[in-house]
């Protein structure tokens, strides 16, 4: 099954097209025990997640494979800035565009440090930015993301069946919204930092502590 | 030559490298960290994947360079791939160079393109010498397992 194992290693898609430093990332991510997918290019990590350029979801249509990403089991993409053809930055944005990915986090890399690059990437929605050399140090960055992501894919999987919450949400609010159609959060600023908070008043269905029990 | 005499030349060429700046310790250590049991030889690995992609993006970066007219800003992006990759492995010396021909090219100054591209291949031609000396070295000292 994809990654509703507790106990599965986490899966890193590492998106670079220096050959050296894919050999370099992978091994730094397999050091940090991470099972490791690498590939040249933004469009071959779209491949990759099931997500083909000519077929790009938005939030108002349906995704083509809406649980792809669920079944490769990527739980994190972690891409160079600069690339030929699709930049980090495009790869990002078409992620966090797809109703199907756009809850793995994404990580950006660069060899420069532009205060605007970083900062746009980190409004489009990347956890974090990583100068390059990345060093073992900086992965040390990714856990919370990967639990965080890992805990709302089991809301996912979760909605609209159970019926714990450790939230301070009320009774009846619950059970509204467990009759609600998947998240329909809107691609603002506000994302991240409304996922960082817990509560938003966009999101359309409660959201479980990691605490929901798996099939 | 015994071990402990081996093992010791091994430290000091390692040493020079870093007091030279041929290679940024903290760079190359941490290479290094990421060697083990499973992967002994991953130093050596990347090192020669270095090189043999060097190969590639100097070609690239010739060709540019004597294409008439030079387009400089594909030059710079070639260039800028390849200091990417010292950067990774912890060539300063090379890594420096690096920059002084993509200031040449901003510039678009084709002869000063040509003589920094000279100092960059000199440079990467210098580090490779010493690292296969280092790796060399390192494999006299019993230190590299055979997979």
């Amino acid at each position: 099954m994809g990654m509703s194992a507790t106990d599965s290693q986490f899966h890193v898609l590492a998106v670079d097209d220096s050959v050296i430093d894919r050999k370099l990332i992978e091994r730094l991510l397999k050091t940090s025990s991470y099972q490791v997918t690498t590939v040249d290019s933004g469009s071959k990590a779209l491949e990759f997640l099931g997500l083909y350029e000519d077929e790009q979801s938005s939030s108002d249509s349906p995704s083509v494979s809406p649980n792809n990403q669920q079944e490769v089991g990527v739980n994190l993409v972690i891409t160079d800035y600069c690339m030929p053809g699709m930049t980090g930055y495009d790869l990002l944005k078409k992620i966090k565009e797809s109703s199907s990915l756009r809850n793995i986090p994404v990580v950006i890399m660069s060899s420069e440090n532009v205060p605007s690059r970083i900062t746009r990437c980190l409004e489009e929605g990347a956890e974090e930015f990583f100068l390059k050399p990345v060093r073992l140090s900086d992965l040390s960055r990714l856990r919370p993301h990967l639990m965080k992501s890992k805990s709302s894919n089991q809301n996912q999987e979760k909605q609209g069946d159970e019926s714990e919450n450790s939230e301070t949400q009320s009774q009846e609010q619950d059970h509204e919204l467990e009759q609600q159609q998947p998240q329909t959060m809107p691609p603002n600023n506000n994302k991240r930092k409304a996922m960082e908070e817990g509560l938003s008043p966009d999101r359309t269905r409660p959201r479980y502590g990691g605490i929901a029990t798996l099939v | 030559m015994d071990r402990n005499q081996l093992q010791r030349q091994v430290a000091l060429k390692r040493s020079f490298l870093f007091e030279q700046c041929y290679l940024d310790p903290q760079q190359f250590v941490q290479l290094e960290e990421l060697q083990d049991d499973a992967n002994p030889n991953f130093v050596e690995e990347i090192v020669t994947l270095f090189y043999k992609d060097s190969a590639r993006l100097f070609q690239k970066i010739e060709q540019a360079l004597y294409s008439r007219p030079i387009d400089f800003a594909k030059l710079d992006d070639y260039m800028h791939q390849f200091k990417g990759s010292t950067s990774s492995i912890g060539a300063i010396k090379v890594k420096n160079e690096c920059s002084q021909f993509k200031e040449f090219c901003l510039a678009a100054n084709a002869d000063g393109c040509v003589r920094a591209l000279e100092r960059v291949k000199q440079e990467h031609q210098t580090l490779r010498i010493h690292l296969e000396n280092y790796f060399q070295l390192r494999r006299q000292a019993g230190l590299v397992q055979r997979v």
